[in-house]
């Protein structure tokens, strides 16, 4: 097990590698970028000039490691707009992201699992057409939709929940509500396709023969074999929800790095871009990397490399 | 006789409506008293599997008992409720599947699935649920308790896995052992062990036990009482030495005599030239290591050489890990052997690129193992069955004639090829497999395990019909088995095939009547129900029922 997790993590250092040359790249394919500071009409001297303050002019490689380097050591630079430096920037609004990411990715696997299996444990019963309709629903509205719905039932009519703002933990109910709503569906029905496949398996029969409950037989037996797909598409849900909570994050005027990716998209702010994307894929593999890790803790199988 | 343990009274189990009969079992009465071993014998869908699921209440759903009464330990198990019922399983009545290679969880080492017993039902203290697991794991002679106690299921073998199931199921000591089919998925000598074991399981414990089986072999070696099953009717029972040499019931000695004798006459073959020669072929697997696994290589056919006349029967036996399905890949080129020949009318097959040798390929067809795989589903037999020519080049309208031509060959009806696969039963399936191998004429025709999922009767069938095609045309067979009394019916020639290597060869009464090699010997002697001479049912007096 202990190799199997050191092969997985050295898989993912690799990774995180190759993607931080390609987000590195990605400055220049944009353009030259000391024309992209300076603006259209800058005269040679101040491209010139540009070019030598941020080192523009020295060979790619150079800038790469060089850049590389501040990075690991917790400097990705200033942003170009907001003149502050990115770490401090995206560390401030990351950590919006992150609670939010966290608390939508939880209420989505408490409320999709156990409905998942329900819904299996009896197939076509009213349970499961209940669930199947709450993830149809969770699959078809807009989350700008829902999330303004939540704001006028349960802030502007009911006065329960704050509408906007990142104050306290109140704030964040509708968007965690909206959120993991949105990945509700997908693990819902995920879980109660493996749980009905596995519970027509061999071993579970086995149990059922060696007299256990159906609480054990359900829980113990079938769901652990059923929720390993469930574990690699909730890394991969996770992955989305930090970088694609943009319009959530904009509805509840959570200022958080979604939104700020926007931002800097909108303003050219190639140094917090390039960050940004530097950021989001090292949670994205790091997530990829435990969920192998769990599935790896669940399913032996898994464990030979 | 002592008191029964179960006494089932006139059973009678639903079927769901729209099935081609109203019964899965009818009016079924049967007991099994302690330290008695009583098997069920019957073909597919006779209901044996219905009678021992009932029994342990793990019926599916769609079916329920509508009438008679399971008297077990005194108490109706149809009137018990649910809970009730799962508490009685594993502590007083115990069962062992079919497929060890899916009856336990993956996720969960064997040592904790035993102990799960102990957890559920008693409530020793953790050192004793370990020590009591340990006892039963070198009960059931499984080496190394200790190693295999923290294996998970997919590190053992499946002989292995039928004794861990096997020794759940005696972890309380029940009354009552149900085992379905219990030996059919393992390889001869496994076999014979497991079936030792249960003999030992009777002398020691006092359990009566229900055998579900469809091989008389089985039912010799080990039952007391037999009862005969058609239809989800018992049509004959007795004791085992009546029921298997002096049978009845037409069914049962319909059964019986379809059981392969164990000798043939021996056909004159003459001395033709061989239509397949395979020289010298070898082939490796190489199994890439890691940093603390070192790299080994798999010697899965080291030096084969045979040859086959035009017209004869070779047969080649072995268990599982023999190199048989090497060779066959081989033979085919569905996997390309590192060295050596194999030569069929004068070329050299092995020795073709992959794009040259498609003109061949044709020359040497296969009748895989499972007839419900190996079919298109979602395609009509006809289509399937001209695919092959026209692949080679052949007009469709010739080969739909061909097809048709075939169809009555294997005896099925020839309007029958635009139905599709699921409307065939299994023997039905397996002569539509054989009609599709014959579509291209080829030379040498391979039946790999091709009659192992078939009922006795059904296989007898196909058999007649594969010796017939055979000499009807004039094919060149190699008859891939695990059966020995298969083999020595069908074939003119054996090879007996270990660890990749041919260990002995001969004819069939060579082979098993005087065999030279320690392993022939094994594997004749791990046969079950050697004792049996299968009667000859013609010479019984007439049916008296």
């Amino acid at each position: 097990m202990l190799m199997f997790i050191l092969k997985r993590l050295g898989l993912a250092l690799l990774v995180a590698l190759t993607v931080s040359a390609i987000s590195f790249s990605l400055l220049f394919l944009a353009g030259d970028p000391a024309v992209a500071i300076a603006g259209e009409n800058a005269s040679q001297q101040d491209i010139a000039a540009i070019n030598e303050r941020f080192g523009f002019d020295r060979p790619l490689p150079i800038q790469y490691l060089d850049w590389l380097r501040n990075a690991v050591q917790g400097d990705l630079g200033m942003s170009w707009y907001f003149d502050l430096p990115v770490t401090e920037l995206i560390a401030d609004r990351l950590s919006v992201t992150m609670r939010l990411g966290l608390s939508a990715i939880t209420f989505a696997l408490v409320l999709a699992i156990p409905m998942g299996v329900a819904a299996a444990a009896r197939p076509n019963s009213l349970i499961d057409r209940a669930a199947l309709l709450i993830s149809v629903v969770g699959q078809a509205i807009p989350s700008f939709w829902f999330g303004l719905i939540l704001v006028v039932i349960f802030s502007i009519n009911l006065g329960l929940v704050p509408a906007s703002g990142n104050e306290t933990w109140r704030h964040f109910i509708l968007p965690t509500v909206v959120l993991g709503y949105y990945a509700t569906p997908a693990i819902m029905r995920l879980t109660r396709a493996g749980m009905i496949e596995v519970l027509s398996a061999d071993y579970i029969r086995t149990a059922r023969a060696k007299g256990l409950g159906t609480r054990k037989i359900m829980f113990k037996h079938a769901l652990r074999n059923a929720i390993i797909p469930v574990v690699s598409l909730a890394a991969v849900q996770m992955g989305f929800m930090l970088g694609g909570s943009i319009v959530v994050e904009s509805i509840f005027a959570l200022h958080g790095a979604g939104y700020l990716a926007w931002e800097s998209i909108s303003r050219n702010d190639l140094p917090t871009m390039q960050a940004l994307i530097l950021i989001f894929s090292t949670f994205y593999i790091f997530f990829t990397f435990l969920a192998d890790v769990l599935n790896a803790w669940l399913d032996p199988r898994l464990r030979v490399s | 006789m002592s008191t029964p343990i179960l006494s089932i009274l006139n059973l009678t189990v639903d079927l769901p409506k729209g099935g081609d009969r109203p019964f899965a079992v009818q009016d079924l009465s049967l007991t099994i008293a302690p330290k008695e071993i009583v098997c069920i014998v019957g073909e597919s869908g006779s209901g044996k599997s219905i009678t021992s699921f009932t029994t342990m209440g793990l019926l599916p759903k769609a079916l329920t008992p509508s009438t008679g009464e399971v008297v077990f330990d005194g108490k109706d198990l149809l009137k018990v409720g649910a809970d009730e019922h799962a508490k009685m399983r594993g502590s007083q009545m115990a069962m062992v599947f079919q497929e060890p290679m899916s009856a336990l969880n993956p996720c969960y080492t064997v040592g904790d699935q035993i102990e799960e017993m102990f957890q559920e039902h008693t409530s020793l203290p953790k050192a004793e649920r370990k020590a009591r697991t340990m006892t039963l794991l070198e009960e059931v002679h499984l080496p190394e308790p200790a190693r295999i106690y923290s294996s998970y299921p997919h590190q053992l073998s499946g002989g292995q896995r039928q004794r861990i199931v096997i020794a759940m199921a005696l972890a309380l000591d029940p009354k009552l052992l149900i085992a379905d089919e219990p030996t059919t998925a393992l390889d001869l000598s496994t076999q014979a062990q497991i079936l030792h074991l249960f003999k030992e399981l009777r002398e020691k414990h006092d359990a009566g036990i229900m055998f579900v089986t469809h091989d008389f072999d089985v039912v010799a070696e080990i039952a007391d009482r037999v009862v005969v099953m058609q239809h989800g009717q018992i049509v004959e029972e007795g004791t085992a030495e009546e029921v298997l040499n002096r049978p009845r019931h037409p069914y049962t000695r319909l059964l019986i005599d379809a059981v392969p004798r164990r000798t043939r006459d021996q056909r004159d073959l003459g001395d033709g030239e061989a239509m397949l020669k395979v020289e010298g072929l070898n082939k490796t697997y190489h199994i890439p290591g890691s940093m603390f696994k070192k790299a080994r290589d798999v010697h899965a056919c080291k030096d084969i050489n045979f040859k086959v006349r035009p017209g004869e029967t070779l047969g080649i036996v072995g268990e599982s890990g023999s190199g048989k399905s090497t060779l066959v890949k081989c033979l085919i080129r569905l996997e390309d052997p590192d060295d050596g020949s194999v030569w069929v009318e004068g070329k050299n097959i092995a020795g073709y690129s992959r794009k040259g040798l498609h003109p061949y390929r044709k020359m040497i067809q296969i009748v895989f193992q499972d007839p419900y795989g190996s079919l298109n589903p979602r395609r009509t037999i006809g289509d399937q069955l001209v695919e092959g020519p026209v692949n080679f080049g052949a007009n469709r309208a010739d080969a739909m004639e061909k097809a048709r031509e075939l169809m009555r060959i294997v005896r099925l009806d020839p309007d029958a090829l635009n139905r599709y696969p699921n409307q065939f039963s299994g023997g039905q399936r397996q002569r539509i497999c054989i009609a599709r191998a014959l579509m291209v004429e080829p030379k040498v025709l391979i039946a790999d395990e091709a009659v192992s999922a078939l009922d006795v009767s059904v296989q007898k069938e196909v058999l007649k019909l594969l010796n017939e095609i055979r000499d009807r045309m004039g094919l060149t067979v190699l008859f891939i088995t695990h059966d020995l009394r298969v083999a020595a019916q069908v074939c003119d020639n054996l090879i007996v095939m270990q660890k990749g290597e041919i260990v002995e060869r001969g004819t069939v009464d060579q082979v098993f009547g005087a065999p030279s090699h320690a392993y022939t010997r094994m594997l004749l002697d791990a046969q079950p129900g050697k004792g049996w001479e299968v009667p000859d049912v013609s010479k019984l007096p007439p049916v008296t029922v």
